[in-house]
C-alpha cells in the first residue's frame, strides 16, 4: 500500500438528475466506463473520465457537467500541480510518464505573436473573389536554373528535364498518422478529404491498408525505422515516399504503437504480430551518418525507378539547418520539420514538453541556411506541428515553408477533442482506436465531408489574406518575411525569424 | 503612383534631352517633386569600352579616396570628372555627383566566364552595402544615370540633360511611399547595362529579395525597384534566358492558362514557374527597363498599373500616359496598351 494515497480526481463529472432522463446514452459511449446503471440509478465515477466529451455531446438533455480539477492544491509558483502529480506517479511505478498529443507546457506560441500584412492605398489589395488567386504548389526538386535554347524557327526550347513533382491545390496538407495509431475509418475519411481537395496524405508508419488503394495517388507512404508495412508493392503505391527520421513530439525516439491497438488488420497491414508492441528503434540501423541517409534516399528512388519525390522528416532541434542543409543535398526532394507542437498517439511526457524547438523558429533558420547555400528553392521544405488555422498556415509559409502537414487540426475536424488519451486505444471517437465497436462510431463519409470542409475553409481564407496582402500567387508568400510584424517578441527571436517588430 | 516614360530609336538615332524633358513634366500629377530621373544610353561613345561608373559623394573630399583606391584595385580608371551640375532653386543639391570611366582587370576574377561584370558588380554591391558617402548610382558601358531628389523638370536642368545624346532615354517622376524620397530613392535604378524605372509597389519584394541575395546581389537603396534590375541581370545575363522568356518568369501566366497551353508550351511554363517561383514578382507594377540595344516594358499579371505603347517608325515609346508619348511625338501613329504581363520590347537593328 503506497504512503501516498489517492490523488484528487482530474475531471469531477456531474449529472442534473432533473434533466436526465435515464436514456443510458453515456453509458454505451464511454468506453472508460465513467458511467453505469445500479438499480435504476445513474453511479458516475469520476477519476474515469479523460474529458473527450462523447457523452456531453451526445447527452439529448445537455444534463452532463465536467470540471477540470475540481479540488486545489495549496498553490505555489513552483511546485505546481503537474509536477507533484508526475512525482506521486513515478514515486508509485518507476516508469517513464506516457503521454498524448503535443507539447502541453506553457511556452510562448510564436505564432501568436506574429502579425500579418494588408495593404492600403498604395498597392490596391486584391478580391479573391473577382480575381484569379494561385494557391497550386509544387512539392519537389527544382533546377536552379533553366536551359533554353531558341531553335531556328525562333521557337524557345526547353533543354531542362524537370524532376517528379506533388502538385498540390492548396499548400496543406494532411499529416502522416499510421493505419494503427488511427483507425481505418479516420484513414479513410482523411485519404478521401486528401483527393477531394487536391491535396496529399501521409500513410505513417503502419503501411498501406487495402482499402486505402483507391487513394493511393493522394498517399504519401512513410518509410521509418521500424520499416513497418515496407515493401517494393507498398512503396509502388505511394505518390511520394517520406523517410521518418523523427519526430517533433519525441525528437530523438522512434514511434511507440501499443499491442492493444494492434489487431489482426493493423498486423496484417504493418507486417508484425498480432498485439506485439510495434517499437521503432531510435536510429534507422542504417543509417548512422548523412551520407547513409543519401544511399537510402537513392536506394528507394531506384527501387521506384526515379519516379517518385522522396521526402525525408526530421524534428526541429536546434541544429535542423545544418541538417536540412544535408538532406538537401542527399538528393532527397523535400525537407518535412517537425516542430515540438508536433502530435502523437504515445510519446513519453519528458520528450514531449521538453526537446526540440518550436516550428517558426526551425522554418526560419532552415529557409535562412538553404538561402545562404543557394539552394533553397531546388528543395521543398514542409512544416509541421501546431499548425491550428489557416493564420498558422499564412506565417508559416511567409517565414519560408512550402507547404503545412496538419495532424492533430485534420483529427479534431473528425470529432477529436484534444483529449490526448492516445495511446489507450479506448478513443470514444472512433479515431485512435481499433475497437471495432468504437471505429465504426466514425462515417468516413461524414468524416471525409468534414475534413475536406477544413481544407476548404482554410484554402479561401488563405487566398482572402493573401488577397488583403497584394500577392495572388503563393509563391510570392513563401520566404515573404517582409509582410510578418513581431508582436511583442523579443531581439534574439525577431532576428532568428528575420522579421521586424510591429510599427517598425 | 509615378510616371515612367521611355523611347528607344532602333536605327540607333540620337535624341538629346530635350526630347523627354517635356514629356515626363507631362505627367506632374504622377510626381511629388521627391524624385526625378533619367538613363542615357549611347551618351559616352568616346569612353564605350569602358564602364561608366556615376557616383553620388558625400562629402567628396573626405570619401572619394577609397572609392579611387578601390578601384585602382581592380583596375584602371581611364577618364574621371565631375558629372556637371547647375544650381536651381528648387533642388538642394545634397551629393557632389561624379562618373568615373572604368576598366576592370579581368585577371582579377579570372575563374568567372564573365570577369569585368562580375568585378564591376562586386564594387557596386560592395561601395552601396559599406555605405560609406559614396553610392554608385549606375555602372553600364555607355551610358548613364542622372537623378535626384525634384521635379522632372529641375532635375533635367539640374544636369542640363539637353547637353546629352542617346539612342535609348528612360524617364522616371517619383511619388515616394513606402521609402523616403532620397536622391539614391529616385529612379532609374541601374546594374550594369540594366536600368529600370517603375511605377507601382512589389508586393512581393521580401520573396524576391531573398531569393537575389542567395545569388550575391544585395539590395542596399530602401527600395523594391532596384531588385528588378537584380532578377533581370540574374536570369538574362548570367542564366541566358532570352527577355521574353524573362518576362514570363517575372510575371508569369496564370496556371489555369498554362493548364490549357499545348503540351510543349505547356511545359515550358510549368518549369519557369517551377524554377523561378521566387523570382515572380506580384504586386502592382509598370515596369520599363533597358538594356544597350533594347527597351521592354511590361505590367504585373493583373494589369494594375498603366502602360502604353505607342511606335513612329524607327521609334518605340513606352509610358504610362498616351498625353506623354504624344508630347514627346505629335506624329506617332500606333497606340495601344498591351495585356497585362505582355512584354512590349523595341529592339536596335543594329
Amino acid at each position: 500500500m503506497s504512503t501516498i494515497g489517492a490523488l484528487p480526481p482530474r475531471y469531477r463529472v456531474t449529472v442534473d438528475r432533473e434533466q436526465c432522463m435515464l436514456c443510458e446514452r453515456c453509458v454505451e459511449n464511454c468506453p472508460y466506463g465513467v458511467f453505469r446503471i445500479e438499480d435504476g440509478r445513474l453511479i458516475i465515477d469520476s477519476r474515469r473520465c479523460t474529458a473527450c466529451h462523447r457523452c456531453i455531446a451526445l447527452c439529448p438533455r445537455d444534463a452532463i457537467d465536467i470540471r477540470e480539477h475540481p479540488v486545489d492544491y495549496r498553490s505555489h509558483p513552483v511546485w505546481t500541480r503537474e509536477a507533484r502529480e508526475d512525482i506521486y506517479n513515478q514515486a508509485r511505478t518507476g516508469k517513464i510518464i506516457l503521454a498524448g498529443m503535443g507539447n502541453a507546457a506553457d511556452y510562448p506560441v510564436i505564432f501568436d505573436r506574429m502579425v500579418l500584412d494588408a495593404c492600403q492605398v498604395t498597392n490596391p489589395s486584391i478580391d479573391p473573389l473577382r480575381e484569379p488567386m494561385e494557391l497550386r504548389t509544387y512539392i519537389g526538386k527544382k533546377p536552379a536554373r533553366l536551359e533554353i535554347r531558341r531553335n531556328d524557327g525562333g521557337e524557345v526550347e526547353l533543354l531542362t528535364k524537370l524532376s517528379p513533382n506533388l502538385q498540390l491545390e492548396t499548400p496543406v496538407m494532411i499529416a502522416h498518422m499510421s493505419y494503427g495509431a488511427i483507425s481505418r475509418t479516420a484513414q479513410l475519411s482523411l485519404a478521401r478529404a486528401a483527393k477531394e481537395t487536391g491535396t496529399f496524405m501521409g500513410t505513417g508508419e503502419g503501411g498501406l491498408h487495402q482499402a486505402l488503394y483507391p487513394y493511393q495517388d493522394h498517399m504519401i507512404v512513410q518509410v521509418a525505422s521500424g520499416r513497418f508495412g515496407v515493401d517494393i508493392n507498398y512503396l509502388e503505391r505511394g505518390a511520394a515516399i517520406e523517410i521518418k527520421i523523427g519526430q517533433g513530439a519525441k525528437p530523438g525516439l522512434g514511434g511507440h504503437l501499443p499491442g492493444e491497438k494492434v489487431n489482426g488488420d493493423v498486423s496484417q497491414t504493418r507486417m508484425i504480430p498480432v498485439g506485439s508492441d510495434a517499437i521503432s528503434p531510435s536510429p534507422h540501423h542504417d543509417i548512422y551518418s548523412i551520407e547513409d541517409l543519401k544511399q537510402l534516399v537513392r536506394a528507394l528512388k531506384e527501387a521506384t525507378e526515379w519516379k517518385k519525390p522522396v521526402f525525408v522528416k526530421i524534428a526541429a532541434v536546434h541544429n535542423s539547418a545544418a541538417i536540412a542543409a544535408g538532406i538537401a543535398r542527399s538528393s532527397a526532394d523535400a525537407v518535412v520539420l517537425d516542430g515540438f507542437r508536433g502530435g502523437t498517439g504515445a510519446a513519453p511526457k519528458v520528450f514531449r514538453d521538453h526537446v526540440g524547438i518550436p516550428i517558426e523558429a526551425a522554418i526560419a533558420s532552415v529557409d535562412a541556411k538553404l538561402r545562404q547555400q543557394g539552394i533553397r528553392n531546388e528543395v521543398s521544405l514542409i512544416a509541421s506541428g501546431g499548425i491550428r488555422e489557416s493564420a498558422d498556415v499564412a506565417k508559416a509559409i511567409a517565414l519560408g515553408a512550402d507547404a503545412v502537414y496538419i495532424g492533430t487540426a485534420a483529427l479534431v475536424a473528425l470529432g477529436c477533442r484534444v483529449c490526448g488519451n492516445c495511446y489507450r486505444g479506448l478513443c470514444p471517437w472512433g479515431i485512435a482506436t481499433q475497437r471495432e465497436d468504437l471505429v465504426t462510431r466514425l462515417d468516413p463519409e461524414n468524416g471525409a465531408h468534414q475534413a475536406a470542409n477544413l481544407i476548404h475553409a482554410w484554402t479561401l481564407e488563405l487566398s482572402e489574406l493573401m488577397g488583403a496582402a497584394g500577392i495572388n500567387s503563393i509563391e510570392s508568400l513563401r520566404g515573404n518575411r517582409d509582410r510578418l510584424r513581431g508582436y511583442l517578441l523579443d531581439e534574439g527571436i525577431l532576428k532568428v525569424l528575420d522579421v521586424k517588430s510591429v510599427g517598425a | 503612383m509615378c510616371g515612367i516614360i521611355g523611347v528607344i530609336d532602333r536605327a540607333r538615332k540620337a535624341m538629346d534631352g530635350s526630347l523627354i524633358k517635356p514629356a515626363l513634366s507631362q505627367m506632374v500629377e504622377r510626381g511629388s517633386g521627391e524624385g526625378a530621373g533619367y538613363a542615357v544610353y549611347g551618351c559616352y561613345p568616346e569612353y564605350r569600352e569602358c564602364y561608366a561608373l556615376h557616383v553620388f559623394f558625400d562629402a567628396i573630399h573626405e570619401n572619394k579616396k577609397a572609392v579611387d583606391d578601390l578601384l585602382d584595385q581592380w583596375g584602371k580608371v581611364v577618364h574621371e570628372e565631375q558629372i556637371p551640375t547647375y544650381e536651381q532653386p528648387n533642388l538642394r543639391k545634397v551629393h557632389s555627383p561624379w562618373r568615373y570611366f572604368f576598366k576592370p582587370d579581368p585577371g582579377l576574377m579570372s575563374w568567372s566566364p564573365t570577369p569585368e561584370d562580375d568585378i564591376v558588380t562586386l564594387l557596386v554591391m560592395r561601395v552601396n552595402t559599406e555605405r560609406k558617402g559614396a553610392l554608385i548610382i549606375s555602372s553600364g558601358k555607355d551610358m548613364g544615370v542622372f537623378k535626384a531628389s525634384g521635379w522632372p523638370e529641375d532635375v533635367a536642368n539640374f544636369y542640363r540633360i539637353e547637353d546629352y545624346q542617346g539612342y535609348l532615354w528612360l524617364g522616371h517622376n517619383r511619388y515616394p511611399t513606402n521609402t523616403p524620397g532620397w536622391w539614391g530613392g529616385a529612379h532609374p535604378f541601374n546594374l550594369l547595362g540594366w536600368s529600370v524605372v517603375h511605377n507601382g509597389e512589389i508586393t512581393s519584394y521580401g520573396t524576391n529579395q531573398r531569393y537575389i541575395q542567395s545569388y550575391g546581389y544585395n539590395c542596399t537603396m530602401y527600395t523594391d525597384t532596384e531588385v528588378v534590375a537584380y532578377l533581370f541581370d540574374l536570369l538574362v545575363r548570367k542564366h541566358g534566358l532570352p527577355e521574353d522568356v524573362a518576362v514570363k518568369a517575372l510575371a508569369p501566366p496564370f496556371w489555369d492558362e498554362i493548364d490549357r497551353m499545348p503540351e510543349k508550351e505547356r511545359l515550358l511554363h510549368t518549369a519557369i514557374r517551377l524554377t523561378y517561383g521566387p523570382a515572380l514578382m506580384n504586386g502592382p507594377f509598370a515596369i520599363a527597363i533597358a538594356r544597350p540595344g533594347m527597351m521592354l516594358g511590361f505590367t504585373d499579371r493583373i494589369k494594375l498599373r498603366p502602360l502604353v505603347a505607342g511606335e513612329n517608325g524607327d521609334r518605340l515609346y513606352i509610358s504610362s500616359e498616351e498625353a506623354a508619348i504624344r508630347r514627346m511625338d505629335p506624329e506617332v501613329g500606333e497606340v495601344y496598351m498591351p495585356k497585362a504581363g505582355e512584354p512590349v520590347i523595341g529592339r536596335a537593328r543594329i
